[in-house]
């Protein structure tokens, strides 16, 4: 078993990049969670000019593809004077990516609330945005998790973007372990390995959290 | 700088039009798996659906691109990536039938088979082309969603829009209007089949309606 002695033996090369994967991810829903939310009101509310200006950060953020917007940022922003580091360029960027997907979801979940809802906060003289605030966004957020869950999944798979711009995560790591030992297959099947069981753990662990919350609707 | 980040349109075209068509294709038979009565058929489908999208599509594209030439099957770029994105589409559009198909009553299984209809007429003329209206808005979206991921082929050195891109923000220094021009380059390249497929969708689910 070559095969198995090699990957355990690339593994501490490699797990340091996965931290950095895992790192990047959770700083993304850090920051994307809120701002998908924030967008998604802006969306939602009276004000024109801030609902144009989210409808234009949300379209692009989704209708771009997020190695473009890596690349805008990571060429851009130095342009504008603004230097930062690969890593805080990459999380900058992804956040972007996250918050318009999460903005739709948040969205959906607002519409989502019925409209019963709505009238029985008025008639409890819960009126705009205190009525908003404690009737109609609690449930609106518990509608959206499932969604947004699967949403986290999935930056964690587009976090391997950030590879392309030189952040030291996952893929960079075994890039530079393949082009060293030449045995990119290995290496690269090792780096799906890795990938593909946190994916499969959370999208279970994702499903397993969905039954349980659903008991209570 | 437009007409040379442009020029890459025609490229991005053929990598997502490839690999969508393939990848449609070859959903077929997975789709049929996953549904199958024999159950280890049914595991084999479903391990190969839920593997291929937990791996993140540029591992997909390295692995073939720079691991298979190790056991000599040396592929050019743009072979790889549409070998690549036609696997990751094949588990993709498997898991659309798979809705579209779970969205036809019982009933009309029922019914094509108290017609005394066989497997490949009941397919043909029964479900299908309920399955299809259900399936068209879904698949559009997955076009859409395939033609930013074929952005992830510039990785590999085929010369499409990204790749482009990078060149003409190297050649210039103007990253943020290079990359500027791209990303509104695929937004102004999905806005079209988005229109279409809620067009199709209005009128199909209007034929639904009145069904």
């Amino acid at each position: 078993m070559t095969f198995v002695d090699q990957w355990i033996s690339w593994l501490p090369a490699l797990t340091p990049g996965l931290g950095v994967s895992l790192t990047l991810t959770g700083l993304c829903l850090l920051f994307g969670m809120p701002l998908g939310l924030v967008l998604a009101l802006m969306l939602e509310g009276p004000v024109k000019m801030l609902r144009a200006a989210a409808l234009i950060v949300v379209e692009v953020g989704r209708g771009a593809p997020a190695l473009v917007l890596l690349y805008l940022l990571y060429f851009g922003l130095p342009e504008g004077g603004v230097t930062l580091s690969a890593f805080a360029t990459g999380v900058i960027s992804l956040s972007w990516t996250t918050g318009a997907y999460a903005s739709e979801l948040f969205r959906s979940g607002l519409a989502a609330v019925p409209a019963g809802q709505r009238e029985a906060a008025l008639t409890s003289g819960l009126r705009g945005w205190s009525g908003f605030r404690y009737i109609i966004l609690p449930q609106a957020v518990r509608i959206s998790t499932p969604p947004l869950a699967s949403l986290a999944v999935t930056i964690f798979q587009t976090s391997s973007l950030a590879f392309v711009i030189a952040v030291p995560e996952l893929m960079s790591k075994a890039y530079a372990l393949g082009s060293i030992t030449f045995e990119y297959l290995s290496v690269f099947a090792l780096t799906s390995v890795l990938y593909g069981s946190i994916t499969l753990l959370a999208l279970a662990f994702v499903r397993l959290a969905e039954q349980r919350l659903s008991r209570h609707l | 700088m437009f007409a040379q980040i442009a020029s890459g349109a025609g490229m991005t075209v053929v990598i997502t039009g490839a690999s969508l068509l393939i990848g449609a294709l070859l959903g077929l038979p997975l789709v049929a798996a996953r549904r199958s009565a024999w159950s280890p058929l049914r595991a084999l489908a479903t391990g190969y659906i839920d593997i291929v999208r937990a791996i993140p599509p540029i591992t997909w594209l390295f692995l073939i691109y720079f691991g298979l030439p190790q056991y000599a099957l040396r592929l050019d770029s743009v072979s790889a990536s549409i070998v690549g994105f036609s696997v990751i589409a094949s588990a993709y559009m498997a898991e659309t039938y798979r809705s579209g198909l779970l969205s036809i009553p019982r009933g009309q299984w029922e019914a094509a088979t108290a017609l005394g209809l066989k497997f490949l007429p009941k397919a043909r003329y029964v479900i299908t082309p309920q399955a299809f209206k259900v399936t068209l808005p879904a698949v559009a979206a997955y076009a859409i969603s395939l033609l930013k991921d074929s952005a992830l082929a510039s990785t590999i050195g085929v010369h499409e829009i990204t790749y482009q891109a990078g060149l003409a923000s190297r050649a210039t220094h103007q990253g943020l209007l290079a990359f500027s021009i791209a990303g509104l380059l695929y937004i102004a390249m999905s806005v079209p089949l988005a229109v279409v497929a809620r067009r199709v969708d209005r009128v199909l689910r209007r034929k639904l309606e009145v069904a």
